[in-house]
């Protein structure tokens, strides 16, 4: 491709020539700190070759006709992210005390800490965000056949983190330990209990015994903060491991062009 | 590759080849080797996910002692009708740990069954039988009613609208001197036979008493 010629400049624009020793291989003080960002990256990548993995990940070819349906996998991961960053530091006020203390730590929370009800408030909502984010992805996912072969593992995948993202809404509604919260604890574990066999052992599991006891709260508590969350970070480090493999698929309406030697061949 | 065919190895080392191998030996070293180190790894895993398992599961297992609490004296319940009463079901953890109870005097002419002969008072719980939320004695009514999906139950407890799945349970009740106190819960099914208790939701009749186990600890009454 012919390269366009540099239209003309002003004098007063150009930039000017180098200065002696500026370009006589020593670098001064000014360009070294110019290139301390690069150098430090170069440093991490001499030792790690990370950026090979960087741009592995983040320069794909994508199918044509990619759309902002596509994006939704990254939404809902964006809200998982929120609830995490939201749900460390809400961590740092709340105690699980079911005789007063997490419902006092709650109001606490929201009355009285600064920005308390804003992060508790992107926690509350940005869970049921999260949710329906989750649901939107699954569908797109269904309705662009984007569950098929080679992809099947990931649907599978996505299914678990649904689940886990179910698991972290249930024993999250506990936690504020409100007149709704206990109740709809209360009916949430004894559904659980209405499942044949297992039923009643898991809903002990749950409980922590027989009853709605001392350790409930603590118990609903490290699963929401510690256990869940682990495994739903996991889970997603591997479903987008395994989008950046398998790659997108084209959305169902694309269709197959014909390899340019063919069509070639056929004119 | 060229042993594949070969019918009768040698368990030997020493007659496979195997260099460096010593008479008699039958498992090379670099076999037993790989093996006690993965046998290692799984006793050090085991060592920490066991006690933590049995850590997470082990509160199943445990039995809650059972105590009785004093809730009036003989003279402050009547027949037919219940009072309602406070009882402390879980110790420690405050308001969250008290359930109500609806307790009656046994009133010969309609606590008919063989099983309640021998008990002098009646003591309902309020937790309903289809999802475990709380009932209230509707007095004008006489039914027990609960407020989350429409549950009703008529003074014998027994559901007689909506999903419950059997009557609501019952407390133990005995009289120490002039008090009327309240022991363990049991279930009971629609003929108001006792069974061990189980949680909301889960039937006790016919088929249902097998399908949904009572808690290994749980004593039978």
């Amino acid at each position: 491709m012919p390269k366009l010629p540099a239209p003309p400049m002003p004098s007063a624009l150009k930039a000017p020539p180098p200065r002696p020793g500026e370009q006589n291989g020593k670098a001064g003080p000014a360009d070294l700190a110019k290139e301390a960002g690069i150098s430090v990256v170069d440093w991490v990548d001499e030792r790690t070759s990370l950026s090979g993995a960087g741009r592995w990940l983040m320069f794909r070819k994508i199918p044509k006709g990619t759309n902002w349906f596509y994006t939704l996998g990254s939404a809902t991961m964006f809200a998982f992210l929120s609830q995490a960053v939201t749900g460390v530091v809400l961590a740092m006020y709340y105690r699980p005390d079911p005789s007063g203390g997490a419902y006092e730590s709650i109001r606490y929370v929201t009355n009285d800490v600064f920005l308390g009800q804003f992060v508790r408030g992107m926690h509350k909502w940005g869970s049921s965000v999260m949710v329906i984010l989750v649901f939107l992805h699954m569908g797109r996912t269904f309705f662009f056949g984007a569950y098929k072969y080679p992809r099947e593992l990931n649907w599978v995948i996505g299914v678990v983190l649904l689940i886990l993202t179910m698991v972290m809404s249930f024993t999250g509604y506990l936690l504020p330990f409100d007149q709704r919260a206990y109740w709809a604890t209360i009916v949430g574990v004894n559904i659980n209990g209405t499942g044949p066999l297992i039923g009643p052992y898991l809903s002990d599991f749950l409980r922590g015994g027989g009853e709605f006891g001392a350790t409930t709260l603590s118990r609903f508590y490290a699963i929401h903060m510690l256990v869940i969350p682990g495994l739903l970070a996991a889970l997603i480090g591997f479903h987008l491991y395994l989008v950046a493999k398998l790659g997108t698929s084209a959305p169902p309406w694309a269709k197959a062009e014909e390899p340019s030697e063919l069509r070639q061949a056929g004119a | 590759m060229s042993d594949k065919h070969a019918k009768h190895k040698s368990k030997y080392t020493a007659d496979r080849m195997i260099p460096g191998a010593f008479e008699g030996e039958t498992i090379t070293r670099r076999r037993f080797m790989t093996g006690s180190a993965n046998a290692a790894g799984v006793i050090a895993a085991a060592s920490f996910t066991l006690p933590a398992l049995g850590f997470a599961l082990g509160p199943v297992f445990k039995s809650t002692p059972h105590t009785w609490e004093t809730v009036g004296t003989v003279g402050s319940f009547p027949e037919n009708n219940y009072v309602p009463v406070v009882v402390t079901l879980t110790p420690g953890i405050g308001e969250a740990g008290k359930a109500t109870v609806y307790v009656r005097k046994r009133n010969p002419a309609i606590d008919i069954d063989p099983y309640d002969r021998d008990t002098s008072y009646i003591a309902v719980t309020s937790r309903c039988a289809h999802l475990g939320c709380p009932v209230r004695w509707v007095d004008a009514a006489e039914r027990f009613i609960c407020p989350c999906h429409g549950g009703v139950y008529d003074l014998l407890g027994r559901p007689v609208g909506g999903p419950p799945v059997r009557p609501l349970d019952r407390f133990y009740t005995r009289v120490v001197g002039e008090e009327v106190q309240i022991g363990p819960r049991f279930s009971v099914n629609s003929e108001l036979r006792r069974f061990s208790p189980r949680d909301p939701g889960e039937p006790v009749d016919g088929v249902g008493q097998y399908l949904y186990p009572s808690r290994p600890t749980a004593q039978k009454p």
